[in-house]
């Protein structure tokens, strides 16, 4: 059974053709990476399946059930979560807030104003828990602001992790950061994501990083897919060769 | 018949004041991203300029060369925003909207009570230069040749102003730097002179607003922040940032002025409050707004 | 936090060893500082600038003044009941139209709102009193459900000792109130919602629906500030609802420091002193203002409260 699917799934801004009728599918409890050149389209594909943008044309299913013209709020509750490729925190709350806050929201009770947050016992416990498994539990009292860039990125994917997804979106989840700081936040998601059992979606540029986490790659090249297939196949694809590593196998 | 066509010259006459002082929020908004609380004050200010010296000099002048002081009313103003925007007004452009919104607030307050030191709080006027033009009778109901005279000075400097923007060198590094600051300066453009002189263009209109009204109407206190409602006003329906948007929303609020005015008069501002609440409920970015 | 009891307890000493003048400035204060705390959940916490709060201080100003010209009410909790209906009335009307806009456009509706409540009370006069306004005379008030009045030739005296604790108390359960407000969940989405609206929205938050709710609990604040505020003025015109009022109450939260809690509380005391004492040494004190406002965006944009606190934290 398909997680999610999209049918000729079609976005264009004028005369750029970001999503050309795209068919999409995930799968549950994979881990898998969307690629392909800037521009490629990517970023546009996980914002019409996360609402950020509504679509030309074209269909979006959850399971059996089509979200295309669903809420924002609609389709978190069917399961659809995402992170941003530019860091997106609530930089003057605490690190800690930045995750409960999700949970609140999760729970429905960022409603609750005449109670203090600090004392929801479940959720600072959840929070920390949380924040633990991200390696982030020494920075929780301090300000989202000023945590180190790969913090920042990791917080980032805690924060959307914390809703508890079926289908978790990551855009970019390691640029801007060194080489180093790579490895370390996708040994990080990849550990956390597979151990929740939660299917993901990875935006990355940096092949070594996609061939050495994904169980499926999907190529994007000028608004459709140029492959689909597991990372050996994908490593071995002249098309994807030609237009995404610019050599010739 | 002839009452309708002396109201429609009537609300020409206030759409030309109100463009003046709207296309110079605008413009600046449009090329700083700052919305200057204090601009209505720089109408009071030009207003006040103007009613004063053409006091001081009417007893030397004929009344024929007084006429300069509406254009050095205008420009005394423009010479005081030339020394705001950099002192003042600079600082500010990285910081956060809020903060903008606050010190332009503080030049408001400075403002209105540097207008009250100097000239007190009795009402200036320069009637004389209406007077000296006299009558023309339209319809057989007299009219002042002045506010004719004016609708034309404000069709003209909105031609010129709409031409300077749109065809002159200047226009073309005023657009640039309104559309990317950080681009414009890589080019070599001196980002500094042209806010200080776009702010400086704004606080010149806004001060033409002002020196063309006063003889017509009196220069009172409190003046400058009723118009900078009523210029809001007319942004928000025509479009912040947008100089035909200022044009439409002039002559479609003081159209509605004259009209409230005429029938139901104690609602004349409750009135274009409503309409601007409305025009932002419906369409959010004015009529011809282009960003947001 | 720490400071709360013995400033407190400084606080229930005032009328004690202060002037029944001192005791009345104070009193001024402690309404406008409840105004201070409603405006800042916006500016402070949920990042909206609204330059229009002198609408629902003028809301429970007038909702006083009107019970006790045409209804015959003297009872002070009836008339905090009456501005709590009217602002929050107001609030959430005007609500649904500004939280639909963030920033410039957000500032100017709220203005534009409040201007077009300060010209219907002005050419309603036969309604409203026009410029002359309502007289709201303390003598004919009583407190604490009818218990105390204050007839008699000491009456005024009496009436601000008494007075000065009725604000007191209504102060400290607004003030726990806002605090609590702030730190609920509630108040947390509302400052995720200033950091980054797009995020909190992506976390399944109606940002709106928070906005609105946000602006209804500052009108509120607000109104019941100008609802204590009116019979210690004696009078209510159509100036507690024109633009300046709307422009003291930013300027409270600025003098303080509106990222932090009590920066708008001592921002509002202090700008009455200001206020009272600038106005006593010149007649010119919008400049005074306007320069002090300009002088603390520019090199203290913490306020006075959030640079103290900068301050003493560096020198621990």
């Amino acid at each position: 059974m398909n997680l999610l699917r999209t049918e000729a799934l079609k976005k264009h801004f004028g005369e750029t053709r970001a999503v050309d009728g795209v068919n999409f599918t995930v799968n549950e409890g994979e881990f898998l990476s969307l690629v392909g050149t800037n521009g490629a389209g990517k970023t546009t594909l996980v914002n019409l399946i996360s609402a950020f943008l509504a679509p030309d044309s074209g269909r979006i299913f959850i399971g059996d059930r089509d979200i295309t013209h669903a809420s924002v709020e609609e389709r978190i509750r069917a399961g659809i979560a995402r992170s941003f490729q530019l860091v997106n925190l609530f930089d003057d709350l605490s690190v800690l807030d930045n995750v409960a806050l999700a949970i609140f929201a999760r729970e429905g009770k960022t409603k609750r104003i005449l109670a203090l947050a600090e004392r929801d016992a479940a959720v600072t416990r959840e929070a920390s828990d949380l924040l633990g498994e991200f390696g982030l539990d020494g920075k929780s009292e301090g300000r989202a602001g000023g945590l180190a860039q790969g913090e920042r990125k990791l917080l980032d994917v805690a924060v959307a992790y914390a809703l508890r997804p079926r289908l978790l979106f990551l855009d970019e989840p390691t640029s801007g950061v060194s080489t180093r700081d790579k490895a370390q936040i996708m040994d990080t998601v990849s550990a956390v994501v597979r151990g929740g059992g939660i299917t993901a979606v990875v935006i990355e540029h940096d092949m070594d990083v996609v061939f050495k986490y994904s169980d499926r790659v999907v190529v994007m090249h000028e608004g459709r897919f140029l492959a689909d297939g597991p990372p050996g196949e994908i490593r071995q694809n002249s098309d994807v060769a030609k237009y995404l590593l610019g050599t010739d196998v | 018949m002839e009452i309708v066509a002396l109201q429609v010259l009537n609300s020409l006459f206030y759409a030309a004041v109100l463009f003046l002082i709207a296309a110079g929020l605008s413009l600046i908004f449009g090329v700083m991203g700052i919305v200057n609380m204090a601009h209505g004050s720089f109408y009071a200010l030009g207003a006040y300029v103007t009613a004063w010296s053409v006091g001081a000099a009417a007893a030397t002048l004929p009344p024929a060369a007084l006429f300069i002081f509406l254009l050095l009313g205008a420009i005394a103003v423009a010479l005081v925003g030339l020394m705001i925007e950099p002192t003042l007004i600079r600082p500010f452009y990285r910081r956060q909207e809020e903060y903008q919104l606050l010190v332009t607030f503080g030049l408001l307050l400075v403002l209105e009570d540097v207008i009250r030191l100097l000239w007190g709080g009795t009402p200036l006027t320069a009637s004389g230069l209406v007077d000296s033009l006299g009558l023309v009778r339209i319809g057989g109901l007299p009219y002042p040749v002045y506010n004719l005279l004016m609708i034309g000075v404000g069709a003209v400097a909105a031609l010129a102003l709409w031409a300077f923007v749109y065809r002159t060198k200047f226009g073309v590094l005023l657009r640039a730097t309104a559309q990317d600051r950080r681009m414009a300066a890589a080019l070599g453009i001196d980002v500094g002179r042209i806010y200080a002189l776009a702010f400086g263009l704004g606080c010149f209109m806004a001060g033409l607003g002002g020196a063309i009204v006063v003889p017509s109407q009196a220069a009172v206190l409190g003046m400058g922040v009723e118009v900078l409602v009523i210029a809001f006003v007319v942004v928000v329906i025509g479009g912040l940032g947008s100089l035909e948007g200022a044009l439409v929303g002039a002559l479609i609020v003081s159209a509605l002025r004259t009209i409230t005015i005429q029938f139901w008069e104690e609602f004349e501002l409750a009135a274009l409050y409503l309409i601007a609440a409305i025009v932002l409920l419906i369409r959010p970015t004015g009529l011809f707004g282009r960003r947001a | 936090m720490k400071l709360a009891v013995p400033i407190l307890i400084v606080l229930a000493l005032v009328p004690v060893v202060a002037s029944t003048y001192q005791t009345q400035l104070l009193t001024y204060g402690l309404t406008l500082a409840i105004a201070a705390l409603g405006f800042n959940l916006l500016l402070g916490y949920t990042g909206l600038l609204s330059f229009g709060h002198s609408a629902y201080f003028g809301a429970g100003a007038y909702a006083v003044a009107l019970m006790m010209r045409y209804l015959g009410v003297s009872s002070m909790e009836l008339f905090l009941l009456g501005g709590i209906v009217c602002s929050a009335a107001l609030a959430a009307l005007f609500g649904v139209v500004c939280v639909r806009h963030t920033r410039i456009f957000f500032a100017i509706l709220t203005l534009a709102l409040s201007q077009v409540l300060w010209t219907l009370a002005y050419k309603f006069f036969w309604i409203t009193g026009g410029t002359d306004g309502l007289r709201v005379p303390f003598s004919k008030l009583t407190l604490l459900g009818g218990l105390i009045g204050f007839p008699g030739a000491d009456a005024f005296a009496r009436f601000i000792s008494f007075y000065y604790y009725y604000v007191l108390v209504v102060f400290c359960v607004c003030t726990a109130l806002m605090w609590l407000i702030v730190h609920s969940p509630f108040g947390k989405t509302l400052q995720a919602i200033r950091d980054n609206e797009t995020r909190a929205r992506f976390l399944g938050v109606r940002i709106w629906r928070y906005r609105w709710l946000a602006f209804l609990v500052s009108g509120i604040f607000t109104g019941l500030a100008g609802t204590l505020w009116v019979p210690l003025n004696g009078l209510t015109t159509p100036d507690v609802l024109y633009w300046p009022q709307s422009g003291k109450i930013v300027f409270f939260a600025v003098l303080g420091g509106f990222r932090n809690f009590s920066g708008p509380i001592v921002g509002a005391v202090l700008f009455n002193y200001l206020e009272v004492y600038a106005i006593a040494l010149t007649e010119y004190w919008q400049i005074t203002l306007g320069a002090i406002l300009i002088i603390l965006v520019t090199f203290l944009p913490a306020g006075i409260v959030g640079t103290a606190q900068r301050l003493s934290a560096k020198f621990k």
